[in-house]
């Protein structure tokens, strides 16, 4: 292998850039990638234009780019996954499209494979993962009580090196090709033998160095739940979202190591000649199988755990009523995270291992089911003989609980070897995981996304829209996804660009159906954001509270102030803030006012961000002196950070005695509103007591 | 262990909210941090062991290990594990800033040490055909113990821009909380070590 004879600019011509394909042989399977491509190029331009036109780069770089402000860097994260779920769902469509037009179809074999690496790649990585960081990172520490996170400008690097992976991915849009290999990239088809292009590339510097943001914010979570609780907040009295969290984020401390490992191993197997994963000389493929989904199934539980707590909070808030069952709760919690190691052979039940081992693997697969049934009762006991309002997040509660048992089901169906010697690698399987992954996780997302929206910004979404958007999306999601257990009970493989057996095409164009109306939904989802800014002065909540809310983050007025907190409150039970607002201890002044000390702003994560950037394109490219330098680069800002002495700034008392009398003024000359009349402009964020 | 005194908080500032410089919070941070690379290095053990057969005619261990230089590196590895320690005691009782950075330099030269001989030793492997090209063993004897000696590569980085920061900065708090998670890191990499001795190179010795 000859890697290092490149000229200056490594593999990079003119013949990577996407367009000269559609240039040389003009197609429509060419010309959506030309288009694809425009996109991208089209937005970062616009962007750049509108930011220098209304001049916010200034603001944009002091309260945003370098800011250490766990909150700020939450929205950050959001924003970042909402752009990249409208990819990822605009591929879905695209590759619905193309099945529904099948036979004759009209992408490539090769462009269908992009898309389907890229929209798993995505979804998992780039929109699951960050859209949970986010609300976990705005959420998680005023739950807790917690000035901050208990590293601030680990936090900022972890969202750099998360949002560069995702550049280098829409990068991937415009110059070269993407991986074909799935979101897994086993190999040896991802090998150097068998996909000699830069695909395979792009998709192992994106997952490592997204990865490593996860397990340092895996770390950061964990470590801030440990250390950073406020006084009294006992672990068995923090609220349930905290304790999935901090399962999730041990998860990620325990999962994405070997998924690090598989994909650098692929790496040196690509760059080196290594032979960890090749056919030949020794290599052996079942490794890579196996470090995989060491990672990849606690993965999903990664995933999923952080939306079960948003729905605990969710239920309970809405049905005015504390979490029943709350142990059984924290204890499923902690019983599905050791399980979700226990079972990652049921990945590959085909792939050769004994029986017994099959069905060792198939039945701890089958007891996942037993906590998650445990939390299913709680919820729905939770919401037996409460206050129950049907807000757009307890819309997608319900709706959640009824598909995620469904998908939950098909799982169990699936852990049967047996059943899936039949139907692994079919749609069958597409449809079970899509069945827990968009009710479980992206009904979550998007849950805690209304949810905790006033308290960010100040003004709440807008309910008609939210529950318009939820309704479709409940719609799309059956008439997309329960056609393809039909299909894959048919035997329709999945990952399939095109089929001879026309049987499947009904199911093909129902799903395809099905898929716009999920874009139906996917624009509900962007007219309710533009609908709830307009309307923002009617919708205004800046006393905090415009959910009758139960824990410590509804106590702050909204948006939240940097530092939290003025004077950290003191826990004595759980549903913390209820008991204060029963106690008639909330909104009261302060005894004294103290300074309060909070982590200044810092330029490392975002000069992380662009060099780790070039970094990995010069990977990609093989561009050598380029990635030479940036890593280098990186070397020497993380050192010379290191050497930054003054790291904190002083909000003095008096600044702090202003804002919180203005707010207390403010709480004094509010109304107080009943639960009625959340949605109506009277909703100032003040709730009225009800018991 | 929580040698360092707690940072003073200045004035006004409630004890409680100057989180971000408990040194009890920073070392449990890194203790998990390593944990994470516990995980990672288990894995990489993991695989070598699956593939310890995998030579695919090529030289495996017997043919390929300097046991002479092996018992070298040990021997300055475990020294500077010793001499981290000694320099650890002295930032902990507060002793002098001269013994300090003399422990630190001492540990600093037997990494480095460490480093050479273990780069001798892989050219040594590379005349005989040892090379992680040549099989899927090699492959995986080239993934792990390289990683050590790259984590080894950072732990000297750090020594060096340490020893900068105590002229720079003083041996005050942050530099001292900083020297102890470099000892805990440099501990755990002799750890990782005795592993790699014991399934690597031993476990090669009597069954390769
Ligand atoms: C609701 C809109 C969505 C649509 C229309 C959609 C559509 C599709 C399609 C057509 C495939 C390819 C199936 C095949 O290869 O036969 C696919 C694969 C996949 N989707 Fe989705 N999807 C959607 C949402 C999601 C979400 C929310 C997630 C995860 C959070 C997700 C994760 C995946 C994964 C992991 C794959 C597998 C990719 C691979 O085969 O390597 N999808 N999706
Ligand atoms: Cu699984």
């Amino acid at each position: 292998m000859n890697n290092l004879d490149y000229g200056w600019l490594g593999k990079l011509n003119w013949d990577s850039l996407v367009f000269s394909g559609f240039l040389e042989r003009p197609s429509v399977s060419e010309a959506v990638a030309s288009v694809a491509g425009s996109i991208v190029i089209l937005a970062t331009v616009g962007i750049l234009f509108l930011l220098t036109w209304f001049k916010v780069w200034g603001t944009l770089w002091r309260d945003w780019l370098t800011s250490t402000d766990h909150k700020r860097i939450g929205i950050m994260y959001i924003v970042f996954a909402i752009v990249m779920l409208v990819r990822g769902l605009l591929e879905g469509m695209v590759m619905r499209a193309q099945q529904a037009a099948a036979p004759e179809g009209f992408l490539y074999a090769d462009h269908f494979a992009q898309l389907f690496s890229t929209h798993g790649t995505i979804m998992v990585f780039f929109v699951a993962v960050p859209f949970l960081v986010g609300l976990i990172n705005f959420a998680m520490p005023l739950q807790i009580g917690a000035r901050d996170v208990a590293f601030p400008v680990l936090n900022q690097i972890s969202l750099a090196v998360t949002v560069s992976s995702g550049i280098l991915l829409m990068v991937s849009l415009v110059v070269g090709q993407f991986s074909t290999g799935g979101w897994s990239a086993y190999p040896p088809y991802t090998g150097a033998d068998f996909s000699p292009g830069v695909g395979p590339d792009y998709w192992i510097w994106a997952i490592v160095f997204s990865g490593a943001g996860t397990t340092l914010t895996g770390i950061n979570f964990t470590v801030t739940v440990y250390k950073c609780r406020g006084p009294g907040m006992h672990l068995f009295r923090m609220p349930l979202f905290c304790w999935t969290v901090l399962c999730a984020s041990i998860l990620m401390i325990f999962a994405m190591p070997p998924l690090s490992v598989a994909a650098l191993m692929l790496g040196l197997d690509r760059y080196l000649d290594f032979h960890f994963f090749t056919n030949d000389l020794g290599g052996n493929m079942m490794n890579y199988a196996n470090l995989f989904w060491l990672f990849g199934h606690p993965e999903v539980y990664l995933l999923v755990l952080p939306a079960y707590g948003i729905f605990s909070e969710v239920f309970s808030t809405y049905s005015a009523k504390t979490l029943y069952g709350y142990k059984s709760l924290v204890i499923a919690t902690m019983c599905i995270a050791i399980l979700s190691f226990t079972v990652w052979l049921h990945h590959f039940f085909t792939m050769g291992q004994s029986p017994t081992i099959n069905i060792a693997f198939g039945i701890a697969t089958m007891l996942i089911a037993v906590p998650t049934g445990v939390k299913v009762y709680d919820w729905m006991a939770t919401m037996y003989r409460g206050r129950i309002r049907f807000t757009t997040p307890m819309v997608y509660a319900i709706g959640f609980l009824i598909l995620f048992v469904i998908g939950g089901l098909s799982g169990v169906i699936l852990a049967n070897p047996t059943v899936d010697f039949q139907v692994h690698n079919t749609l069958f399987l597409v449809a079970h995981f899509h069945n827990v992954l968009i009710p479980g996780v992206l009904f979550g997302i998007l849950a805690g996304y209304n949810y905790w929206f006033p308290k960010a910004f100040g003004f709440r979404l807008n309910d008609k829209w939210g529950k318009r958007s939820a309704y479709l999306w409940f719609a799309g999601f059956m008439v997309t996804f329960f056609p393809l257990y039909g299909a894959g009970l048919l035997g329709m493989p999945r990952r399939s660009f095109s089929y001879a057996d026309l049987t499947f095409k009904p199911y093909m164009i129902v799903a395809f159906i099905g898929a716009m109306i999920v874009l139906a939904a996917l624009i509900s989802l962007v007219i309710q954001f533009i609908v709830s800014i307009r309307d923002r002065k009617k919708t205004q909540v800046p006393v905090g509270d415009p959910w009758d809310g139960r824990s410590l983050e509804w106590n702050s007025p909204a948006p939240v102030p940097a530092y939290n907190f003025v004077e950290i409150p003191k826990v004595t039970d759980r549903d913390a803030f209820t008991e204060a607002k029963e106690h008639g201890e909330a909104y009261k002044r302060p005894k004294v006012y103290r300074d309060i000390e909070l982590p200044k702003n810092n330029p490392l994560g975002f000069i992380l961000c662009v060099v780790s950037g070039i970094l990995m394109f010069a990977l990609v490219w093989y561009i050598w002196w380029l990635a030479l330098i940036s890593a280098l680069t990186i070397l020497v800002a993380v050192i010379a950070a290191t050497f930054r002495k003054e790291t904190e700034y002083i909000i003095p008392a008096s600044q702090l005695e202003k804002d919180t009398e203005a707010w207390l003024a403010l709480v004094e000359k509010s109304e107080a509103v009943s639960r009625d009349l959340e949605d109506s402009p009277r909703n100032v964020g003040l709730a009225k007591l009800e018991i | 262990m929580n040698p360092v005194s707690s940072p003073k908080s200045p004035g006004s500032i409630n004890p409680h909210e100057a989180i971000h410089r408990d040194p009890e919070m920073v070392i449990f941070g890194f203790w998990v941090f390593m944990m994470s690379d516990l995980i990672f290095f288990g894995v990489v053990f993991a695989i070598y062991i699956t593939m310890v057969g995998a030579t695919a005619g090529g030289p495996g261990p017997k043919e390929l290990f300097d046991f002479g230089s092996l018992f070298a590196q040990t021997m300055l590895l475990l020294t500077s594990s010793l001499t981290a320690g000694i320099a650890t005691v002295i930032v902990k009782h507060e002793r002098s800033r001269a013994a300090f950075l003399f422990w630190v330099v001492i540990t600093l030269l037997l990494g480095m040490g460490f480093l050479a001989l273990e780069l001798y030793d892989f050219a040594g492997m590379a005349e005989k055909g040892g090379v992680p090209q040549r099989s899927g063993y090699l492959s995986a004897f080239f993934g792990l113990v390289p990683l050590h000696g790259l984590h080894v590569t950072f732990g000297c980085l750090w020594m060096i821009v340490l020893i900068v920061q105590v002229f720079t900065m003083g041996l005050g708090d942050v530099v001292k909380l900083r020297f102890l998670r470099l000892a805990l890191f440099w501990h755990f990499l002799d750890l990782i070590w005795i592993g790699i001795f014991s399934v690597v190179y031993f476990g090669g010795w009597v069954y390769g």
